[in-house]
């Protein structure tokens, strides 16, 4: 269990999960086999041999569990379970796994099954074409090196049948990529490759057939064998980013106890969810669907959908919005909207709408090829006719042109982009940082204007006791013991900075005051934790957080939100940068002031709502500025989709997550300058793999017009050009030891601190 | 001449034979889990009686 001690905070935020959930496991459950239903968790925590036992031994031994299985890649794990006698028991998997020290969380299985059909696909195609090419190149070897008349035919007919198959079955990806763009009048870099693939062959073909001394079946094949290695790398590391990404699936509002018009209570899924319907939400739950509050008093934790930082009052009257938390008294609410009446969809349509700099964004490759392709047609085209004015000599004149194709079938070019962005990618996986996509990476490398949210991403969204130290021991470990029983974030602090102290009282009957704090008895004393003003029964002018005993002042606590780590040499990275940095929050001014001030953030906004954001960010687009937007709530969701390029902390809102380009796992700011660096390397490497492409075919091309070129040139250009580019690619992982660079050896704490979601 | 007769085919059998085998190990969901198969080697009894 060595490397897989779970980290203390994150066991103290688990609890939090494991209540609700027991609902929420039975609707995520599908039947598996006769009575038995399977759910899938994501434990994102799990990352090594001794995780897969403790967790599999863990919940095998839970009762009504009949199998337990991890998946280490996605990290997953796949539990099949009985349903008990009565109809509510469901094994306490989330808890289980909380004590354990792994955060999980549900994973929705209706959206995938786990399995990737177009990776099987690619894998597929890659060892077809993998084993045709091996072959058709051992023969090929024979007649270079002067196989005679009949055994060269029999070697070129044995090939020929080999290709076939490959060509068919490896090669129907180009093939249907390339006749979609050619259907919607475009041109993609699969156009060239379908086209010199099957000239490539075709030619062959006829040259066996006539018993001539050329044929390419060995360029053909091993082509579409190293084009498919790239792609799927390609596909590999955006999957996995992909796959990460989605697990962090957060237990959010999936459904609510509903209150029937005959007063029996049902729990029913988010989108069963009428107008008019009225809910019961407990302390702890998320408010599934937009409300008012019919009765009851708590606080509301807003962090998430509008970024203030301090818990809202709610009473009678009070509206919430679909996504935020209620924290600490039971409320009865009234549904006034839909699940997709909501906030969220709100924000899902102000991002739609925002959705700019990013769809018109042309990826590199494919400007590239939409140069390339018409100027190597024409080459081609140029050649045959040159050949034919020259010599009038027809089969000379479309070997010769077949061959020019064929030389700059794009080998080169089509791994020069993938290649890179998988190195960089790979690169700043290891880092904990997920790109969507390659072209991400582009964009990033271009910006010159770095936007960042304040609560949850400068921030880090949980306050944390500040002079804890000056606390007396005894004061604080009461305290602790009190706060355990909320979930307010300054209740959550102050347990957090007592963990592991003893007070040594029985408290009896705890009680938690919506607005005020807390209040319990112990040996005939009432101690109360909360606001100065309701401990006390008196104002006092320091105001924060007092604990009383029995109205006496017994000590003080002063919270804040503390800055996220490494966010100060973030922005400073980036400054030193030439880029300009500004600060958006729908926080207070005066909050938002101090972060600004302690981070050194010149530019700042308080107050901004969702829309404000997207504003000043087409604002910025508009003067020319090419805008990085960094945020993690609800309210950042359209400022993410209409920035030229977003990233977003693993905390961040599910909406939030998908709208950004990168996504980063760990707690540190400096993935932001980081993933920054990456990509402008990347992107110099990519113009260098481009210019040596250009410069192979400067070379080769007038080889190839002036028909000097033979299979065994092809061979070794196609095969040389490509081995350049991916050592080329190969140097963004040898650069280690930059500024950015943390010493090595520095792991993140594993059990999941560093995926912790927000609260 | 002869010989090239059988050998070509032998070399083409055993090379589809090891073709056949892995696509048949990816149906398999063999490779589902590789960073997990690749610890999995190192637990002394699999739970699940070992059908890794």
């Amino acid at each position: 269990m060595s490397c897989c001690a779970p980290a203390a905070e994150a066991a103290l935020d688990l609890e939090r999960f494991s209540e609700a959930s027991a609902e929420e496991i039975r609707l995520a459950s599908r039947p598996a086999g006769p009575g038995l239903l399977q759910v899938h968790l994501s434990v994102p925590g799990a990352h090594c041999g001794a995780c897969i036992r403790t967790i599999e031994t863990a919940l095998a031994r839970l009762p009504g569990v009949e199998d337990a299985r991890v998946n280490l890649s996605t990290r997953r794990v796949a539990v099949r379970w009985r349903e008990g006698a009565a109809k509510g028991d469901v094994p306490p998997l989330v808890a289980t796994l909380g004590r354990l020290g792994y955060e999980a969380h549900l994973f929705d299985a209706a959206q995938d099954d786990g399995r990737d059909p177009v990776l099987s696909e690619l894998i597929r195609a890659v060892a077809v074409a993998g084993f045709a090419a091996g072959n058709i190149m051992l023969l090929s070897v024979s007649v270079w090196s002067g196989a005679d008349a009949a055994t060269r035919d029999l070697f070129h007919w044995v090939s020929a049948l080999i290709a076939i198959p490959a060509l068919a079955f490896a090669g129907r990806i180009y093939f249907r990529s390339a006749w979609n763009a050619l259907r919607h009048g475009r041109m993609n870099m699969d156009v060239p490759i379908a086209l010199g693939v099957s000239l490539a062959y075709g030619m062959s073909l006829y040259e066996t057939m006539t018993h001539g001394p050329h044929a390419y079946f060995d360029a053909s094949v091993s082509l579409l064998f190293f084009l498919l290695i790239g792609r799927t790398l390609d596909h590999v590391m955006r999957e996995r980013a992909r796959v990460a990404v989605s697990g962090l699936r957060r237990l959010a509002a999936r459904g609510a106890t509903i209150v029937r018009p005959d007063g029996s209570h049902d729990y029913v899924p988010a989108d069963e969810i009428g107008k008019g319907a009225v809910l019961l939400l407990a302390a702890g739950e998320r408010v599934p669907v937009d409300a008012r509050v019919v009765a009851g008093l708590s606080e509301i934790d807003c962090s998430l959908v509008s970024g203030e930082s301090e818990p809202q009052q709610a009473g009678p009257g009070s509206v919430l919005r679909a996504g935020t938390m209620n924290l600490t008294g039971a409320l009865t609410v009234e549904a006034v909207a839909t699940a997709e009446d909501s906030f969220l969809a709100e924000m899902v349509r102000l991002m739609e709408a925002a959705e700019g700099g990013r769809a018109r964004y042309r990826r590199i490759a494919d400007r590239a090829s939409a140069l390339y392709a018409p100027v190597v047609h024409l080459t081609a085209l140029l050649t045959f006719i040159g050949w034919m004015v020259a010599t009038g000599d027809w089969h000379r004149a479309i070997t010769i042109a077949i061959a020019v194709l064929i030389i700059t079938c794009p080998c080169a070019l089509g791994l020069a982009v993938p290649i890179v962005q998988v190195v960089a990618a790979r690169r700043l996986f290891e880092n904990g940082i997920m790109v969507k996509d390659g072209s991400a990476m582009e964009r990033l490398a271009a910006i010159d204007t770095a936007v960042f949210d304040k609560t949850g991403t400068l921030t880090m969204g949980t306050p944390r006791l500040v002079e804890a130290e000056r606390v007396a021991p005894e004061a604080l470990a009461v305290a602790a013991q009190l706060a355990a029983n909320s979930r307010h974030p300054v209740a959550r602090a102050i347990a957090e900075a007592g963990k592991g102290t003893a007070a040594g009282l029985r408290f009896e009957a705890v009680r938690e005051v919506p607005g005020c704090g807390l209040e319990a008895q112990a040996g005939g004393a009432v101690w109360r934790l909360g606001r100065a003003a309701w401990a006390l029964g008196r104002e006092t002018e320091s105001g924060g957080t007092v604990l009383s005993r029995d109205g006496v002042f017994q000590a003080a606590f002063a919270s804040e939100d503390r800055i996220r780590p490494g966010a100060a040499e973030a922005v400073a990275a980036l400054g030193r940068g030439g880029i300009h940095v500004a600060m958006l929050t729908g926080d207070a001014a005066g909050n938002a002031e101090a972060v600004a001030r302690k981070l050194a953030i010149a530019d700042f906004a308080a107050g901004t709502l969702p829309g404000g954001k997207v504003e000043r960010i087409a604002a910025l687009a508009a003067e020319g500025r090419k805008v990085l937007m960094v945020g993690d709530g609800l309210n950042d969701a359209p400022a993410l989709a209409a920035a030229h390029v977003s990233m977003a902390p693993a905390t961040a809102a599910d909406v939030g997550r998908n709208a950004a380009d990168f996504v980063f796992l760990r707690e540190s700011l400096a993935a932001v300058p980081l993933a920054l660096s990456v990509s402008t390397k990347a992107g110099r490497l990519i113009r260098q793999n481009l210019a040596f492409a250009v410069a192979y075919n400067a070379v080769a091309v007038p080889i190839a017009i002036l028909g000097h070129v033979t299979p065994l040139i092809a061979a070794i250009a196609m095969s040389g050009s490509s081995v350049v580019v991916i050592a080329n690619a190969m140097r963004l992982s040898a650069g280690a030891g930059r500024w950015w660079e943390k010493p090595a050896g520095t792991r993140p704490a594993p059990g999941g601190t560093a995926l912790r979601p927000a609260a | 001449m002869s010989n090239l007769v059988i050998l070509i085919p032998i070399a083409l059998f055993l090379g589809g034979l090891g073709l056949g085998g892995f696509l048949w190990a990816l149906r398999s969901g063999q490779y589902d889990d590789l960073d997990g198969s690749a610890e999995r080697i190192l637990l002394d009894d699999d739970p699940n009686g070992g059908n890794a």
